[in-house]
């Protein structure tokens, strides 16, 4: 048995937390970042206003509608949100370990009496704080343009389920925050780690569905034409179209921000027996649709740190 | 004898195939300046990497202060100082920003922190850029930078890795400067190095290495006795009959060998000081005595002479 190292792997923590997040808080890459946000906030949201102004009348979810109403050419906030948080998350870390050995900082910084564990997940938690401050301050940007442009004050279930999505979306730029960790822990090139991590991005954003499409019907072929089969291939694409965090995101969005949708999969005919079509589901149900999805995006968060985290410890620091 | 500061016993690294460190015995004293001398890939570098718990030893045993780097990093980092090679800071902060991050991963409280900061930058020359940004600063000022990061532990001990490396001569000598200062305030330091001249004059004891082994160590003057034979050879400049004077100079007892360099130039190798002997000499062989002259011996020749002499094989 080998005797326990000596304190605690979190001392020094918090100082890594606040100089990180000093950093992303005044660089001029997160600069850039807020200004481009902000402007597709205002954008979006003032294009939705314009929408709902004109089709919608009386919805108890008015101020849902904010984030998903689009009105053409722009999309809708939550679709660029679907953009927007991966390419802040990556912005975030894709330098944040290659950095230090480009820099030369390395060693001088774990000289200091701190483990490497507080510099990996300080660098993490200061990105993911960072990220959180961000959303917020576009989720409250939205609510108040929302609150001058309809003239009514929101209800309690809708800042419910608007903070609930903004939880999401925290969730969601996490997994890209560790996955860009991850890279810049494994390439020493920041440059390339930035590429991975936006090629992984893309993957998921454009061929995932299309992979899904085609890897379902292998899967699970049709043979005799029975309706059980048809179903067992649907379920089937669905599963592995929601190894995608954007897809998880997506259909998060959809059950939290949009009421009146009782199923993210295919729903049958007996199951809508007694059910009052477009009638909203009230939030408990709306969360047990997305509760899966929630612990998947935080367990692969977790699942990706822990991968960075391992391949961090082992590495040589010489420079 | 006095307290040990470092003390490994057979302390091996190994990577893969390559033994970076072979079963390395070493042992510092308390207010000495120990050098670490080699050419690169000798495995200076990762015996200090050792030392500090920045990387395993394979086998063997390291104790620093008193504490196991491998158990208790904690404890040997935060008495420590180490300023890597070439190292680098946040461009993006000033000098006193890098300072304070430093200051914080050491837990150090913010007032006491200020005081120390204050006073290693003025130990180091540094106040008055203390506030612009590192970027701007030049090789030289990064390395005295460092240094002043590694005072705010109040360091028992200090391990410099190539600290004049890109360096010019002049920035060199006011850095080795501030580390004989350092010494004389009891610090204990360890310094690696490949540029030997550079460094000789600083050093109490030396350690050379040569792949992964420390195949000599000492102080200079051991060294040179064991390595060159003898470790001071005397020049002097004398008019008269060659043959006189070179056969009144061998008859010194003690001198191991007499050469007639130059016309009326001869050196003389010896173990000891015998300037006073061979200026007697030359003037009972009735030469004229011009100039006398004791040379060091250097560790660059007693580092070519010990691969010439096949020591490697040893």
């Amino acid at each position: 048995m080998r005797p326990s190292r000596e304190g605690s792997p979190w001392t020094g923590l918090w100082a890594v937390v606040t100089k990180e997040m000093a950093d992303h808080l005044t660089s001029a890459r997160m600069q850039i970042l807020e200004v481009l946000i902000a402007l597709t906030a205002l954008g979006t949201v003032y294009a939705a206003v314009q929408e709902i102004r004109a089709v919608i009348g009386h919805d108890p979810f008015l101020f849902l509608k904010l984030f998903t109403v689009n009105k053409d050419p722009l999309p809708a906030f939550v679709g660029l949100m679907g953009f927007l948080v991966p390419l802040v998350a990556i912005a975030l870390a894709f330098d944040a370990v290659n950095g230090e050995f480009n820099r030369r900082t390395i060693s001088r910084v774990l000289a200091q009496p701190i483990y490497r564990d507080a510099l990996l997940f300080g660098k993490f938690l200061a990105g993911f704080f960072t990220l959180a401050i961000v959303l917020v301050t576009i989720w409250l940007l939205v609510m108040g343009l929302g609150l001058i442009f309809l003239g009514v004050p929101p209800r309690g279930e809708e800042v419910l389920r608007g903070l609930i999505y903004l939880g999401a979306c925290v969730f969601y730029g996490g997994i890209w925050l560790a996955l860009a960790l991850l890279f810049s822990v494994v390439f020493r090139q920041p440059a390339t780690a930035a590429l991975a991590s936006m090629a992984v991005w893309l993957f998921f954003t454009a061929f995932w569905g299309m992979i899904a499409d085609v890897l379902a019907p292998v899967l699970r072929p049709v043979r005799f034409g029975l309706p059980e089969e048809f179903l067992a291939q649907i379920q089937a694409a669905l599963a592995l179209s929601r190894i995608s965090p954007n897809i998880l995101y997506g259909e998060i969005t959809l059950a939290l921000l949009r009421p009146e949708v009782r199923a993210l999969g295919p729903l049958l005919t007996f199951q809508l027996q007694g059910a009052i079509l477009g009638s909203p589901l009230p939030l408990s149900q709306s969360l047990m649709l997305i509760w899966p999805h929630l612990t998947g995006l935080i367990a692969s968060t977790i699942l990706l740190f822990a991968l960075s985290y391992v391949l961090f410890q082992r590495q040589e620091i010489r420079a | 004898m006095q307290e040990l500061v470092i003390e490994t016993k057979e302390l091996t690294k190994r990577y893969g195939d390559l033994t970076a460190v072979d079963k390395l015995n070493l042992k510092v004293h308390a207010g000495e300046v120990f050098g670490l001398l080699g050419p690169n890939g000798s495995g200076k570098t990762t015996t200090i990497l050792m030392l500090l718990g920045l990387t395993e030893p394979t086998s063997g045993s390291v104790k620093v202060l008193g504490f196991d780097p491998v158990r208790q990093p904690l404890s040997v980092k935060s008495r420590v100082g180490y300023l890597p090679e070439l190292v680098g800071f946040y461009d993006d902060l000033t000098a006193r920003e890098n300072m304070i991050y430093i200051a914080k991963l050491n837990g150090l409280p913010r007032r006491e922190a200020y005081q120390r900061i204050e006073r290693a930058l003025k130990q180091v020359g540094l106040e008055e850029v203390a506030d612009k940004h590192v970027a701007t600063f030049s090789r030289g000022m990064r390395q005295r930078l460092g240094l002043a990061e590694i005072l705010i532990k109040e360091p028992k001990l200090i391990i410099l890795d190539e600290p004049t490396q890109g360096l010019d001569p002049e920035g060199a000598r006011e850095f080795l400067e501030l580390i004989r200062k350092l010494k004389g305030q009891g610090i204990t330091i360890l310094l690696s190095s490949h540029i030997l001249s550079q460094v000789q004059k600083i050093c109490d004891r030396v350690g050379l290495f040569y792949r992964g082994r420390m195949v000599l160590e000492g102080t200079v003057r051991e060294l040179a006795r064991e390595v060159l034979g003898s470790a001071y050879r005397i020049r002097l400049e004398a008019q008269g009959s060659p043959e006189a004077i070179i056969k009144a100079l061998k008859r010194i007892p003690g001198v191991q060998e007499v050469s007639y360099q130059a016309p009326d130039i001869y050196e003389l190798r010896a173990e000891e000081d015998l300037r006073a002997e061979a200026v007697r000499a030359v003037v009972e062989a009735e030469g004229k005595l011009r100039g006398v002259m004791v040379e060091e011996p250097s560790l660059d020749e007693i580092y070519t002479r010990y691969f010439e002499k096949g020591g490697v094989e040893k």
